[in-house]
């Protein structure tokens, strides 16, 4: 009888050791991230399209970007040709970073709420719009900017 | 549902469906062997020219000296790549910078030179050699040859081992010891900047060459400086060292370097 008790005992301290994640979010809603267009050169756009449809951008932009950053650093190829028959340059900097010059409401939105950590920013994207000569911090980051 | 029906009813769906998409298939195959095919393709347009080439300048530090330029061809490539100015020669990041006679040619100079010669600046910077040592050291391929001969860097392979900066014989090549954006005054915001613990160097220009423009250094010397193919007999370059006497750097370590300096009479010929 002492046996089984026991057992029961570690049975149920078991269960709600491996439902204590399920406890912790309980009720907790997370809305869609909710990304924003709001920048001065997508606003000036005439039609507000991505170089490729939006579903593509994104669930693929990660494969297209890594084709773009091999094709421009590797192979010197700098013209894209979208699905459209547009041609784009190959730049972060320029082309998607051009438009989507707010990092913090667009693609750090959808990083943060799946856990993806870049380091993307180090190097592209560096114009705070109202300081464009300031350095600029990127969170996790800080252990980069530390002067000798 | 009983086993047999259940397996009659699958066959059934299976088979219709499968139907419209081997027509798909058919249909498609079809139509990009029409005039789909003709229409180009969407993706990484190949406009990188392939043929094999070797860029290289033809330097003249005495016509150099004469224009001033030499402020103005570090200062523009420093603009445009982002390179960092740390102040301290332990940690400094150079792509173009000046050196004198015996620093460049240390294994030509002698006491008996002529004074000009020897106080002169010369521009010294990555000589893209033919048999470059840093790219037959680096673990990564983070460096690399191109066909047209630049040697290139890719910043996003690169593990910062420092091999390449052990293996360069010329010292062209930096380590970012820390967040080179601490270090600039003004960001150039169509070129990234890079990382700490990434080695950097001159690229040649690469994003320059491949759309048809000289790098930006040739540019500020206002001639001073001629780039060009080195294996067209027909190019600047080529013309410019049939008429010259040139000299290059440590040649005798067998890495080919491209970057000729005229030391002599350079105004008269140039
Ligand atoms: S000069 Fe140095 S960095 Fe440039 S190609 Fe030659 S060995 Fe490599
Ligand atoms: S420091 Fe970077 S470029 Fe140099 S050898 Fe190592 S990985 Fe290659
Ligand atoms: S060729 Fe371009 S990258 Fe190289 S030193 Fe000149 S300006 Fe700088």
């Amino acid at each position: 009888m002492t046996k089984k008790w026991t057992i029961g005992i570690f049975v149920v301290i078991l269960i709600g050791i491996f439902a204590i994640p399920f406890l912790v979010n309980a009720g907790r809603v997370d809305g869609d991230p909710d990304v924003s267009l709001d920048t001065p050169q997508i606003n000036a756009l005439e039609v507000k399209e991505c170089i490729e449809p939006t579903d593509y951008m994104r669930e693929s932009h990660m494969v297209l970007l890594d084709e773009w950053r091999n094709s421009v650093v590797r192979d010197g190829n700098y013209e894209y040709r979208s699905q459209s028959g547009q041609i784009y340059e190959m730049s972060l900097d320029e082309t998607c970073l051009g438009c989507h010059s707010n990092q913090a409401d667009f693609c750090d939105k959808c990083h943060e709420y799946s856990s993806v950590d870049l380091y993307c920013w180090q190097c592209h994207g560096t114009i705070d719009e109202e300081n464009p000569n300031a350095v600029i911090e990127n969170g996790d980051d800080v252990l980069f900017t530390e002067k000798a | 549902m009983e086993r047999r029906t259940f397996l009659k009813a699958a066959a059934a769906v299976g088979a219709t469906s499968l139907l419209p998409v081997s027509a798909m298939a058919v249909s498609s195959a079809m139509a990009s062997s029409g005039e789909d095919a003709q229409r180009e393709e969407p993706g990484v347009v190949d406009t990188y020219d392939a043929t094999p080439k070797q860029w290289g300048f033809v330097i003249d530090a005495k016509k150099i000296e004469e224009l001033g330029v030499m402020d103005d061809m570090i200062g523009a490539c420093n603009h445009a790549h982002n390179i960092p100015q740390t102040g301290d020669p332990k940690t400094e990041v150079k792509w173009i910078w000046a050196e004198p006679f015996e620093n460049t040619f240390a294994d030509m100079e002698s006491e008996y030179m002529d004074e000009e010669t020897l106080d002169r600046a010369y521009p010294v910077l990555c000589n893209h050699c033919d048999n470059p040592p840093c790219v037959r050291v680096c673990p990564t391929k983070a460096t690399f040859k191109r066909s047209d001969g630049i040697v290139m860097m890719d910043p996003h392979r690169c593990i910062g081992c420092r091999f390449c900066m052990g293996g360069c014989p010329y010292g062209a090549r930096s380590l970012n010891f820390f967040d080179p954006r601490l270090y600039l005054d003004e960001i150039n915001p169509d070129y990234p900047t890079r990382t700490k613990g990434v080695v950097e160097k001159c690229t040649l220009c690469a994003e320059r060459i491949d759309k048809g423009e000289i790098p930006l250094c040739v540019e500020a010397s206002k001639g001073a400086v001629l780039f060009g193919d080195l294996n067209d007999p027909d190019s600047e370059v080529s013309r410019a060292l049939k008429e010259a006497f040139f000299i290059r750097r440590r040649v005798s370590l067998g890495t080919g370097p491209n970057m000729y300096y005229i030391v002599s009479g350079g105004a008269e010929n140039a």
